[in-house]
């Protein structure tokens, strides 16, 4: 590679990791974003100067097209459809690995590692990695895509013996890559695509619902290493630095998912979490459970000096977060401190609830991480819990049968009511019953997130 | 001490032959050394773990600095930066002659394209929604 080049490269690779560190306040969240994008302009241009990109129609042909896509999609998107996106794109960068390791391997003298059939052992081991890791996101991403937009059933795939034969598979793999260096075969190479997209299923198939953050940043992660790998087939620092970047991003991310929820990363991965119905430990039948009507709700809100709202997955499915905010603002007017507490694992993918509320033009001094939130439950009047349910359940505290044992909660139930919208007394996503509907301070609001909100706001304002 | 110009031009071309020889022999072996290393990937592959690892170090003390509630702009916007794969896939493109791997290329070319533009644009819009009390 040319030393202009090189350096060129280096420049993107620094506009890259400012590009990061800007999203550490939502302050210089914006100037970070338009390093990205001048680290992005600055490799393209350095990659078309190279003599060896001559073809420039077909080129500015398939970033139009490529270019037009993106930005129709990313303008059309709603908010609640973001973690759905996520996987695609992540699927698409797969994919783009994929090719780019084939065409290396069909045209390897573009990229100066050898002819064909005489490709540099080296590179074809770096080649392997990349296009495995690449077809892995790819197909894996679809699936998450598919569970996430409802295409198929969210709750995890498991079948006897999953587990060894994703470990065959996985030395199957080890041996086509040996084989692929030994003898330079392009069959072995078609059979490590296929054999790493249909890898890419059986991993994320049997992950339910509830474990999605973490997939979603699991497979952000394997984009980056994809990239990777193919930065070290091509001899390219930028691709390698930017790939590390977004690997350990994921990796990062995925570890924060886990923590949130008190789990393994090997546990998750193995997956089957939340697909059988766990037997609640007391009979529901007995316990009862008080229900109240939107003016209920109106009239203790409207008397209470501070509330802290929980929103979890439900509010995004029932598109409740303007709803929610207006009803926010009413009671505000009415004097009511009102704040929103988050947990690390609300929603679909990691901040999912944070963007919600964003878009509902929450300001984001009101919204709370849990750490710093929870104490303030003991001084509440009164907890809304809003499309939230495993993130509250008491039981990760108190019972030690229980699969959520452990897992860091929002003590909701030490405020002084706990006001609890749901559609059914049915189980969250990890298929355990909330003791806390049956306390003697939550009152259950039956009904759709979105109307019973709109409802409390007539009622307020009535 | 006496000494006759041709003794002294005589001791001069010895010297120089066996600086001819040492040269020859330091030739040789620097020949031997090459052939040790075969071209520069071998040399890539230390200088790309190195500046593999270290990257890895970087985006882990960045990225801990990322506040929770940009979690999600954060995945979007380093889904667009990944890719930056488009750099091998335009590489791939960039022969003037048509092949199957400039169909590779141009093909992963519109892929990365979809994701620059779209990653980078739902992160904007995301950003522009995050205010602060008025």
């Amino acid at each position: 590679m040319e030393t202009w080049s090189a350096l060129a490269y280096l420049v993107a690779a620094v506009c890259f990791i400012m590009a990061l560190r800007g999203l550490s306040s939502p302050v210089s969240a914006r100037a970070g974003l338009r390093f990205g994008v001048v680290g992005m302009g600055v490799a393209v241009a350095t990659t078309l100067a190279l003599p060896g990109v001559q073809s420039f129609g077909p080129i500015v042909a398939a970033i139009a097209l490529g270019g037009i896509i993106g930005a129709v999609v990313a303008i059309k998107i709603q908010m609640t459809a973001l973690p759905q996106l996520v996987a695609a794109f992540h699927s698409l960068v797969g994919l783009a690995a994929v090719f780019v390791a084939a065409a290396a391997f069909t045209n390897p003298a573009a990229y100066g590692i050898g002819v064909p059939g005489a490709i540099v052992a080296g590179s074809l081991i770096e080649m392997s990695l990349g296009t495995a890791i690449g077809a892995v996101t790819f197909t894996g991403s679809i699936i998450a895509f598919a569970k996430l937009q409802g295409l198929v059933s969210g709750s995890p795939v498991v079948f006897k013996g999953q587990h060894p034969l994703n470990a065959v598979l996985g030395l199957l793999l080890l041996a086509l890559i040996v084989t692929l260096v030994v003898t330079n075969a392009s069959l072995a190479f078609v059979m490590i695509v296929l054999l790493s997209l249909l890898i890419g299923v059986l991993i994320i198939i049997p992950i339910g619902g509830a474990d999605m953050p973490v997939v979603v940043s699991m497979l952000n992660s394997y984009s980056g290493w994809a990239a990777c790998g193919i930065g070290f087939t091509l001899e390219n620092n930028l691709l390698i630095i930017t790939g590390s970047l977004v690997g350990s991003s994921g990796a990062i991310l995925s570890y924060v998912m886990c923590k949130g929820m008190n789990r393994s990363f090997i546990s998750v991965i193995q997956g089957g979490f939340g697909g059988e119905s766990v037997a609640a430990s007391g009979a529901a039948g007995d316990k009862t459970v008080k229900a109240g009507s939107a003016e209920d709700a109106a009239f203790i809100l409207k008397n209470a000096s501070s509330v802290i709202i929980i929103p979890g997955y439900g509010m995004a499915v029932a598109q409740a977060q303007h709803a929610l905010k207006e009803m926010g603002d009413t009671l505000i007017k009415e004097g009511v401190q009102v704040r929103y507490a988050i947990h690390p694992v609300a929603g679909r993918m990691p901040g999912h609830m944070n963007v919600l509320l964003a878009e509902a033009n929450v300001p984001y001094d009101d919204v709370v991480e849990l750490d710093d939130i929870n104490r303030d439950f003991a001084q509440t009047d009164v907890a809304f819990v809003i499309g939230a349910n495993d993130i509250t359940n008491p039981a990760a505290k108190t019972d030690p049968t229980s699969p959520i044992y452990g897992m860091p909660i929002l003590d909701v139930e030490r405020a002084r009511t706990v006001l609890f919208i749901k559609r059914s007394l049915a189980s969250g996503y990890a298929g355990i019953e909330n003791e806390l509907f049956f306390y003697d301070n939550t009152m259950m609001l039956f009904g759709d997130a979105k109307k019973m909100c709109e409802d409390i706001i007539k009622s307020l304002e009535g | 001490m006496e000494q006759t110009l041709p003794s002294a031009v005589d001791q001069l071309k010895q010297a120089v032959e066996l600086l001819n020889h040492k040269v020859d022999l330091l030739y040789g072996q620097a020949a031997e050394m090459a052939a040790q290393h075969p071209g520069a990937s071998q040399t890539f592959l230390v200088m790309g773990i190195t500046v593999f690892v270290l990257a890895i170090f970087v985006g882990y003390y960045v990225v801990w600095h990322v506040t929770p509630a940009l979690h999600s702009p954060l995945m979007s916007v380093t889904n667009a930066i990944s890719s930056v794969i488009v750099v091998g896939a335009l590489i791939a493109a960039g022969p003037a002659m048509f092949g199957l791997s400039k169909i590779f290329g141009l093909a992963a070319v519109v892929l990365a394209s979809i994701n620059i533009f779209g990653g980078f644009i739902v992160t904007q819009r995301m950003l522009a929604m995050f205010r602060k009390k008025k």
